[in-house]
């Protein structure tokens, strides 16, 4: 069985802090052109799809506004 | 044990509410911390916090767990009340500079003296944040505030003080460490800091504390990457970051 | 030291010998009191001391504090986690307690305080007073709140009042004080102790017990949404219009064909009974009334007998300050005098049947008693 992993962040809860970014082993992450309701640029994911779960992201997010999805598969 | 969800989900120990604290505050990231520890160590059903004065004072909009709002600084005698009233809860007193070093000092001692079994957490970013930043007991030497315009002036203004050396005098307390959000590595020291603590406490093996250093890139004037720095290097020089007493018993540095 | 055993069959049939202080101790004890949190101050620490033997030997639990703010937050703590919780002081350290107590009010949250009043202000004296009427009864603390005050004359009193303190202030969520002073904290009078179960608890839903099989809840008082603490104030003062419809309660001695009221409390109005004694006996028609709650004050009774009487005389070991709460029942329809005996001055009662003399006379301001303060009519 593989895992396959998928990023997801919640443009409203993150504050654009940025602290994410460097951490991603692959450079998935940016601020986003577009601002959410707070007027903050939130940090989006490129290729979300090809995440590989080492979950430093979202461990770092102080907002917890960063779910890695995982699933089994064959 | 909780069994670990494949991938990384907010946790359960959190509620919807999106937090209100600045970006890259510390205070968000040791809730979560917090919270990741109560759902894997399966004590968020029995826990009882006490959220302190301060930008945590809104701590029970995002934690989700009981929580009781204690005058400034009197957080740990707050804790101390519950505990003794109820030996069976999971009893953490969550405190930043003020509440714990200055207006609570008196009733941080005694907790710890008296060995409450209770868990001590001190979130330390050297200022006074919900009030505009002005000086903390934990100011460094030269840091400019709202109230030390020319910088902390030793003096007349005292040095800082090492909280976890103070209380590392006491004879009772079980567990003290001091960890640094300083980056992904110190996020995850903080972490095993505060399981072991809670740990401490579930196993009925006394008082614990657990000192984070935080930034606080709003007050210090920098981005919250710059922020994690000055955590790391600056504030780690003068606030060691080690074990202090584990198990009751003294840790050489 | 006489101090009994709780359900002793030896004083189950009939008085013990106690101290007022420790009185209230083992009344806190039968009234089901699990946690007490105290700091020592003269004139009440006897009854720290004896709730550092008899708690622990309870099963119960004892701290002396590192201070007296210490204790009323500690005291917040225990009832918040749902517990019956006291804690005692006097004068300068429940000056300490009043931000702990206001944010017991603000939280509805229940607990017992014993203040035995020393002579104030500042460091004062250790002789009994009654100048912290105005700091029970009108705040002390910040914010619209209101204690229920309840103030012990005898030994009994400062028994029986203690575990009512406990029943009121779980029932109407509310802090409870009780209002003593160093006479009554240190005299000792022959007392029959509490027999029975302890006041019920009513169900505590509200308490942190740790959220299991419900949502998280938590205890605060900081409201900060537009309105909202206007809701929360309405609140509270519905909760106080109830008390004061049913809790006022008023002692009344030789009212019925009075011409003359004295109001006095506490001690003061104990010593006053010897004095309404030596004035019937001269063919003087004084009655007394004598607030059992300081808050909520019997208004209502004060003002009916008013209406009958020619004059009220007030006495207390203060500058004037249940004499206000008098006047504003009487509402000028008769003559209100005072004399003051602050500073830890205990009245004789000699002493105060010279000063209702001299203002049944007409003349008073001279001969006993302290001369009355500027203002009083």
């Amino acid at each position: 069985m593989k895992k396959k992993f998928r990023v997801v962040i919640d443009r409203e809860r993150c504050k654009g802090c940025e602290l994410c970014v460097p951490l991603c082993p692959r450079h998935l992450l940016a601020l986003a052109p577009e601002l959410n309701a707070r007027g903050i640029h939130p940090v989006s994911a490129e290729r979300p799809d090809t995440c590989i779960g080492c979950l430093k992201c979202a461990r770092m997010c102080p907002d917890a506004a960063i779910t890695i999805e995982g699933h089994e598969h064959a | 044990m909780a069994e670990p969800r494949c991938g990384y989900h907010r946790p359960a120990a959190m509620t919807d509410v999106a937090m209100h604290y600045c970006a890259g505050c510390g205070h968000s990231l040791v809730h979560k911390l917090l919270a990741e520890v109560l759902d894997e160590l399966g004590l968020r059903e029995r826990t009882v916090g006490v959220a302190p004065v301060g930008c945590a004072v809104f701590a029970y909009f995002y934690l989700n767990c009981d929580i009781a709002e204690a005058a400034h600084g009197r957080t740990p005698a707050v804790a101390t009340g519950i505990k003794r009233a109820a030996p069976d809860r999971i009893v953490f007193s969550y405190q930043g500079d003020g509440d714990l070093a200055a207006i609570g000092m008196a009733e941080t001692i005694h907790a710890a003296n008296r060995g409450e079994a209770i868990t001590v957490i001190f979130v330390n970013n050297t200022v006074y944040g919900m009030t505009g930043g002005q000086m903390a007991p934990t100011t460094l030497k030269g840091q400019r505030t709202a109230t030390s315009p020319l910088g902390r002036q030793p003096e007349t203004m005292g040095a800082p003080i090492r909280m976890c050396e103070l209380l590392n005098t006491l004879e009772a307390p079980a567990y003290i460490e001091r960890v640094a959000l300083d980056g992904y590595e110190g996020v995850l020291a903080a972490k095993k800091a505060l399981t072991a603590a809670f740990r401490t406490q579930a196993e009925g093996k006394g008082y614990s504390f657990v000192e984070i250093l935080s930034p606080c890139p709003t007050h210090f004037r920098r981005s919250p990457q710059e922020s994690l720095k000055f955590v790391g290097t600056e504030m780690a020089a003068q606030f060691p970051v080690r074990v202090f007493r584990r198990e009751g018993a003294p840790v050489n540095a | 030291m006489n101090t009994p055993e709780p359900n002793n069959a030896a004083s189950d049939s009939g008085r013990v010998l106690m101290m007022g202080n420790e009185a209230a101790g083992e009344a806190a004890i039968r009234a089901g009191c699990r946690c007490y949190f105290g700091y020592p101050i003269t004139p009440q620490n006897e009854l720290t001391a004896y709730m550092a033997k008899h708690m622990p030997a309870q099963g119960r639990v004892f701290i002396q504090s590192e201070s007296e703010v210490a204790a009323i937050n500690m005291v917040f703590g225990a009832s918040a986690a749902g517990v019956r919780a006291m804690t005692s002081s006097s004068s300068p350290g429940i000056s300490l307690k009043q931000e702990g107590i206001s944010y017991l009010a603000g939280c509805r949250l229940p607990a017992v305080i014993i203040n035995v009043q020393r002579g104030g202000p500042g460091l004062g004296s250790i002789d009994p007073s009654q100048g912290d009427y105005f700091q029970a009864t009108k705040g002390g603390g910040h914010g619209d709140y209101r204690l229920i005050v309840l103030a012990p004359a005898s030994v009994q009193e400062m028994h029986d009042m203690t575990v009512q303190a406990f029943a009121l202030s779980d029932v109407y969520r509310v802090p409870v004080m009780v209002l003593a002073d160093g006479r009554v904290g240190q005299m000792m009078e022959p007392i029959r102790l509490h027999q029975g179960p302890p006041p019920p608890e009513p169900p505590k839903p509200w308490a942190l017990t740790g959220a299991k099989g419900r949502p998280a809840q938590n205890i605060r008082s900081l409201y900060v949404q537009e309105g909202e603490l206007e809701r929360h104030n309405e609140v509270l003062q519905a909760c106080y219009r109830l008390i004061g419809e049913r809790e006022a309660r008023l002692e009344e001695t030789e009212t019925g064909d009075c011409e003359w009221l004295i109001a006095a409390w506490g001690t003061c109005g104990r010593i006053a009974k010897g004095a309404v004694r030596q004035a019937r006996a001269r063919g003087i028609k004084v009655g007394l009334a004598r607030p059992l709650t300081l808050w909520p004050f019997p208004s209502a009774r004060l003002a009916e007998l008013a209406g009958r009487v020619r004059g009220i005389w007030v006495a207390e070991m203060n500058c004037g300050q249940m004499l206000e709460d008098v006047r504003l029942a009487a509402n000028g329809v008769t003559p209100t005098a005072f004399s003051g005996y602050p500073g830890g001055r205990v009245p004789t009662v000699t002493d105060m049947f010279k000063a209702l003399l001299a203002v049944v006379n007409g003349n008073h301001g001279k001969g006993g008693g302290a001369p009355a303060p500027a203002g009083a009519d």
